[in-house]
């Protein structure tokens, strides 16, 4: 899989791995007996069929156990997916930064906090399709759209959230890797979805505070 | 020459008669079909108190009056039915007209009450709670319409003592059309 | 014998009878219901055309970015989403539920439970005909100023609602008059089917006698009847933000678009049960016939169907996670969304039990059966990495979703409609397909549709979205190995289409020179081979048939031969 970069990306491969071991179980066995039984039971000349009608008991147990252990499976399946759920989407760590996402027909729009780290002062930092953020800092995003519903995705986060006029949405991640990543809309939009493309800069202290210096400095110009 | 009708027509394994099966199921998806719009109505109005506003511009004695109209050309729906029974095609055809009569009357009405609202600028797009409300009763309105033309063939027939067993479904789905206003007119004249 | 005179409809062909009207005044105005099946057969299988089609172009696209499709030319922003919009629409509403649901279900049900005809024969002609008048809309849209609907076949709003937004706003607007003249259709269709079946069934034939695809097909219809309701009422609410400037989906108005998406994904989650069910049905009655064996618990696949029916309308959600509904929300969706893997895996289960103790041959139909089974089940495990919400937060919205709806509805709308046709061919048009050719055919098929979509899981695994026109704007999805993976699967699909042409060479020579077919060429039990290949008017002239027994009776100790007609007397 692709870069983890965030701090529940990790966790969510977890779950998606354990949802491939237990559904690739299931998969294999079930293809497994099917071309066996095709196999084994393939026409043979004066060999006639059973009159199986399903109520045998010796049969109906490989349905039946079977059957359960499915039903435990999914329990597994959703208590982990539960837990990685509730951890990205309905626990609200507390913000260290805050910034704001504003996606339109076609292009991302990003509100920075400036050097005094607070949103909707005057020395916010106005970005276009990038975002810069810092390494191993919790963030807060408000996201928001202009016009029809958009989606804000950082694959390498694994995070994804739609855009909904007239809402602001607000959600968490922490960056643990620094590099430069694709970020994409994932709510198509219009004609120019496929051009709505952004980069997410995560950036060290020391690579972050100059950016946030030259930036101030060109957006005071 | 009358269609001949298949054997497939005229079983019964139910033991129920076809059409009235086949009126029920067509009920059943109605129902959901004007459940849907009145749940996310409901929804929409309990999200939005501001509505009363508006809501309380609708005229409930002009309403009260299309329901017991309505309730009444149910009435004469049954009494046709009972004739058909009874093998009476002339009567029953009778009081399917006083029904479609009734249904006239209903869209008489209703028309006189929207020409009035628009006129005094209450038009589908002024906000939701009209957008909900023309959208409601104009489905509902075109179902009164569709069932009283279909209601005037089946009076047709019924007057030649032919397709009898069709007054009763033709009533059934009078019923509903009925039913569906009452969950309306308390919705959009009585909710203020 | 029936007169036969050939009259060719979009490279397809039908057998006519004398009856009624003649001429071509018998195709618009006939009320037979084998007749209005073979006008929904070949109506949905000239769709089928038009949105493969379609695949092809934008497969090209995504492919060789910027080149001049063969048959297309190049293909703008715009024209992609247009595409995409439209196959999606068209593959499930124009070919899987005319082929699987109105053609099968008109053609068989009739002849499965011994009757003469659908109980309002009137109604059924209607319903075509308000079918056909859908698809003239819906093909009408993509000529219009503008071009087609390109708001993707989910048509959220605002982008759905607002012209100035998808900037198709005639496009959309007949889009969605298609649809809900469809779902009209489809309907009036389900009365006719729901109805016939409960009533007018062969005397002797009690519910469980029935064969297991009318049953499924008539639950299809039912689920399709009690769900399409509140998306038929959205709907007529975005019509209206659409063309009278209302604003039941506008947030600027009051309005909420997360309105539309629970009204469509509502009817949306069923109605993949709707065009599942159908073909289930089919596969089961032919692995019944080909492995000459009872189905292993006929009363447990229709209990499993029906429990998978009821479930169906608790899960819709699993569609939005991420779509801003209230969070808590998603879990409970995840959890039925897991729980409805159990009836289904049940019924699987039990499917693939029928094969223990049969003698199975592998002729075309039985082919294509087992290959349902095979690939259906890759579809149905890949679901579970999306109804979890912990996994779909990465998934939503990526090619593995593509790629898993395709392992589910490739196996039901065109593996199941295959099965389907090369084993009712015989019945429907009086003569044998060529075996041979089936089997190429066969493999030509499912060779290539794997092919096509592991890459698209792969792809969708690295991250890559959906509704793209071009990857190159992206750098991590613009490399050489995810350029290797989509021409994979391009050239794949190019294989899978030339294959069609041995399917439609086959369906021609054979109507026309194949061996005449008997009554019953693959010895089974139910009522419709107890009758002429293919059946007259009125199905059984000489009279109606009665019920003895179940449909699956094979392999009886009690019988000489493997097999038990249902109409045989004691």
């Amino acid at each position: 899989m692709i870069p983890q970069a965030s701090t529940y990306a990790a966790s969510i491969d977890n779950v998606i791995i354990l949802i491939a071991v237990l559904v690739g179980f299931w998969f294999f066995a079930a293809e497994g007996v099917f071309f066996w039984l095709i196999w084994k039971f393939r026409e043979k000349p004066g060999v006639k069929t059973e009159y199986v009608t399903g109520n045998e008991k010796h049969l109906k147990r490989w349905i039946t156990w079977p059957h359960a252990l499915v039903l435990v499976c999914d329990v597994f399946i959703i208590v982990g997916a539960i837990q990685v759920w509730y951890n990205i989407k309905q626990r609200l760590p507390e913000a260290e930064s805050t910034v704001r996402i504003i996606g339109q027909q076609w292009a991302w729009t990003f509100q920075h906090p400036g050097a005094d780290n607070e949103l909707d002062t005057d020395d916010d930092i106005f970005t276009v399709d990038e975002m810069h953020v810092e390494v191993d800092r919790t963030y807060h995003y408000r996201l928001e759209s202009r016009d029809v519903l958009h989606s804000f995705s950082v694959p390498v986060f694994r995070l994804k959230q739609d855009a909904i006029p007239g809402r602001s949405i607000t959600g968490w991640f922490e960056a643990t890797q620094t590099g430069e990543y694709d970020l994409q809309c994932a709510e198509i939009c219009g004609i120019g979805h496929g051009v709505m493309a952004a980069r997410i800069h995560i950036e060290s202290p020391d690579q972050h505070a100059a950016w946030i210096a030259s930036a101030s400095e060109a957006q005071a110009q | 020459m009358a269609f001949p009708k298949p054997q497939a027509t005229l079983r019964s394994s139910t033991g129920i008669p076809t059409g009235r099966l086949a009126i029920w199921w067509v009920l059943a998806s109605e129902v959901v079909i004007f459940g849907g719009l009145l749940g996310a109505y409901l929804m929409f109005r309990l999200g939005h108190p501001e509505w009363a506003e508006s809501a309380a511009v609708t005229n409930t004695w002009i309403g009260a009056f299309n329901t017991f109209v309505l309730l009444t050309s149910s009435f004469t729906a049954v009494l046709g039915h009972q004739a058909a029974e009874r093998g009476d095609g002339k009567q029953a055809a009778k009081f399917l007209v006083m029904t479609i009569f009734g249904a006239a009357t209903f869209i008489g009405v209703k028309s006189y009450e929207w020409w009035y609202e628009i006129s005094h600028g209450y038009t589908i797009t002024s906000n939701g709670f009209w957008a909900f409300y023309y959208t409601a009763a104009g489905l509902h309105a075109l179902h009164v319409i569709a069932g009283a033309v279909i209601m005037g063939f089946i009076a047709v027939d019924a007057w030649r003592n032919r397709e009898l067993q069709r007054v009763e479904l033709i009533g059934i789905y009078w019923h509903f059309v009925d039913v569906v206003w009452i969950f309306l007119f308390p919705l959009l004249y009585i909710a203020k | 014998m029936a007169d036969t005179a050939i009259t060719v409809h979009h490279d397809e062909h039908h057998a006519h009878e004398h009856h009624g009207p003649q001429g071509i005044l018998k195709y618009l105005w006939s009320t037979d219901h084998k007749i209005i099946a073979m006008q929904y057969l070949f109506t949905g299988m000239f769709m089928g055309v038009i949105g493969a089609f379609m695949a092809y172009v934008f497969r090209m696209q995504l492919a060789f970015p910027g080149i001049s499709v063969p048959g297309f030319g190049q293909v703008s922003p715009g024209e992609y989403n247009a595409l995409v919009t439209n196959h999606g629409s068209i593959m499930i509403f124009w070919v899987a539920m005319p082929v699987l649901i109105a053609a099968f279900g008109n053609y068989l049900i009739p002849l499965m439970i011994g009757a003469d005809d659908m109980v309002f024969p009137r109604i059924n002609r209607l319903s075509y005909q308000i079918f056909l008048l859908s698809v003239i809309v819906l093909l009408a849209s993509l000529f219009v100023p503008g071009g087609g609907f390109g708001g993707a076949w989910t048509a959220y709003p605002p982008l759905s609602a607002v012209g100035e937004y998808n900037q198709t706003s005639i496009g959309a607007s007949m889009w969605l008059l298609a649809v809900a003249l469809e779902f009209i259709a489809f309907l009036l269709g389900g009365i006719n089917f729901i109805t016939t079946l409960m009533n007018s069934r062969a005397p002797g034939m009690k519910a469980y006698d029935i064969p297991l695809v009318c049953w499924f097909i008539v639950i299809a219809s039912i689920l399709f009847m009690l769900s399409v309701g509140p998306l038929i009422a959205g709907a007529v609410m975005l019509f209206f933000d659409q063309t009278i400037g209302t604003g039941f989906y506008d947030p600027a108005r009051g309005g909420d678009p997360i309105l539309w998406q629970h009204l469509f994904w509502f009817f949306g989650h069923p109605e993949v049960y709707v065009v599942l069910f159908p073909a289930i049905g089919i596969t089961i009655d032919v692995i019944a016939t080909f492995a000459r064996k009872k189905v292993f618990g006929y009363k447990l696949m229709l209990y499993t169907t029906v429990a998978t029916g009821v479930l169906s309308f608790f899960v819709w959600a699993h569609h939005q996670f991420i779509a801003g509904i209230d969070p808590r929300m998603a879990n409970i969706f995840t959890i039925t969304t897991l729980l409805i893997s159990v009836p289904i895996a049940e019924l699987c289960f039990v499917i693939i039990a029928t094969l223990y103790g049969g003698s199975i041959r592998l002729t075309t139909p039985m082919l294509w059966a087992l290959a349902f089974m095979a690939e259906f089940l890759i579809g149905g495990v890949t679901g579970i990495f999306l109804g979890a919400s912990g996994a779909d937060v990465y998934f939503h919205d990526t090619y593995f979703v593509l790629a898993h709806f395709h392992y589910t509805f490739f196996p039901i709308a065109i593996i199941g409609t295959f099965a389907a046709f090369t084993y009712w061919f015989p019945k429907m048009f009086g003569r044998m397909m060529d075996d041979r050719l089936g089997k190429i055919h066969f493999w030509g098929t499912i060779i290539p549709f794997n092919t096509i979509f592991i890459p698209l899981f792969v792809l969708g695994m690295g991250g890559q979205h959906r509704r793209i026109y071009n990857y190159q704007h992206f750098p991590e999805l613009a490399g050489e190995g995810m350029y290797t993976l989509r021409e994979i699967a391009t050239i794949s699909l190019l294989v899978m289409l030339a294959f069609q042409l041995v399917f439609f060479y086959n369906c021609i020579m054979s109507w026309w020179k194949g061996p005449k077919a008997p009554k019953n060429p693959w010895n089974a039990n139910t009522l419709e081979w107890t009758t002429e290949s293919p059946p007259p008017h009125g199905n059984w002239p000489e009279g109606l048939p009665n019920v003895y027994r179940g449909p699956y009776e094979y392999g009886h100790p009690d019988r000489e031969e493997d097999y038990w007609p249902q109409n045989l007397p004691a």
